[in-house]
């Protein structure tokens, strides 16, 4: 296709777009102004019912619970489907020392290791703070267990490899992983044993504003951080063991 | 008013940045532009009162993304390089 017809279909497809765009554009209420019923019930609902004062995170652990356990597991099946790609296979070896063989690339420098190192304790407190407090401000499980997930992480671009793996031992972390995942489903049936719906709420309350109030939403809420912050971690470990230490068999290039 | 403004600013950051990353060649570069990008995402959520999205995309899209791409970019050409220096040292 030569450059000319190419771009003849991009301004035609582009004015198509922009068409079709404005028109919807025109309809749209301004931001803020949502006409439906439902946020306007759950905004009334969340605290009385519920003892939450972020509504978002009522929504995402109890009103519309089950649609998270969905996502949850396909946050699940992906980090299996990458460990599952990234395994080692019969071709494939372990180097020697990975890490004098990877000497070729440029060290980070001083104040990159020095601030990435200083960054882990702050980064594991905040993903900590931001799991427990889902229930009163924004965050909740998800954000949460996604920044405690850099915590590792920073260890590693403060250029400590061996103790990385130490940190991210997959013993410890497939279980937590595990014990996230199959927590929140166990957690449902909680409402099942107790004779109600799945997922429904069976612990107390609490005080409105208290950390420890919300009854479930706090626990699915901690159960999910654990489950997110592990497959997270896992997916990185995956693949920087892949880029760092394993080798093509016979491939001598390094 | 000011809000309107803060609004307007980050959505016109928001284009150009997506123009630029779409615009680099070298996928190198690219992904770290895309990571500048995840995090103007990040803080237009915030701007528009979603501060629960903004908490995991400045995660998702500022850290862990551009770190697995990196990551395979990295395997891609680590692997080129094995494969055509092996084929070259059977044919020739």
């Amino acid at each position: 296709m030569s450059p000319r017809i190419r771009l003849a279909l991009f301004v035609i497809s582009l004015l198509g777009f922009a068409a079709i765009f404005a028109a919807g554009a025109r309809e749209l209420k301004p931001v803020g102004q949502y006409p439906g019923p439902y946020g306007d019930v759950l905004n009334a609902a969340a605290v009385p019912e519920r003892h939450t004062t972020d509504v978002v995170t009522a929504i995402n652990f109890d009103y519309r619970g089950f649609d998270t356990l969905g996502e949850e597991f396909i946050l699940f099946g992906s980090v299996m489907g990458v460990l599952l790609l990234l395994r080692q296979t019969q071709d494939e070896r372990r180097k020697e020392n990975p890490e004098e063989e990877a000497g070729g690339g440029p060290q980070a420098s001083d104040a990159m290791r020095g601030f990435t190192l200083a960054l882990v304790g702050p980064l594991a407190v905040f993903g900590l703070y931001i799991v427990l407090h889902g229930q009163l401000t924004p965050g909740g499980g998800f954000q949460g267990g996604l920044i405690i997930a850099t915590a590792p992480l920073m260890v590693y671009l403060s250029g400590r490899l061996e103790e990385f793996k130490a940190v991210t031992s997959p013993h410890v972390i497939e279980v937590a992983e595990a014990v996230g995942a199959g927590g929140f489903a166990l957690a449902g049936f909680l409402g099942l044993l107790a004779g109600r719906n799945f997922l429904a709420n069976v612990l107390p309350l609490g005080k409105t504003g208290n950390v420890f109030s919300s009854g479930t939403i706090l626990l699915i809420s901690v159960l999910t951080g654990i489950e997110v912050a592990a497959g997270i971690v896992l997916a990185i470990r995956a693949f920087l063991e892949h880029a760092l230490e394993i080798e093509l068999k016979g491939g001598k290039t390094r | 008013m000011i809000l309107l403004i803060i609004q307007f600013s980050v959505l016109l950051l928001v284009a150009s940045t997506a123009l630029a990353v779409v615009l680099t060649r070298d996928p190198a570069k690219q992904t770290i532009g895309l990571s500048f990008f995840g995090l103007l995402i990040a803080l237009m959520f915030f701007v528009f009162q979603a501060p629960d999205v903004a908490l995991s995309q400045i995660v998702v899209g500022a850290v862990a993304l551009p770190m697995l791409i990196m990551l395979g970019l990295a395997e891609v050409r680590r692997h080129r390089g094995e494969r055509t220096r092996g084929k070259s040292g059977k044919s020739k």
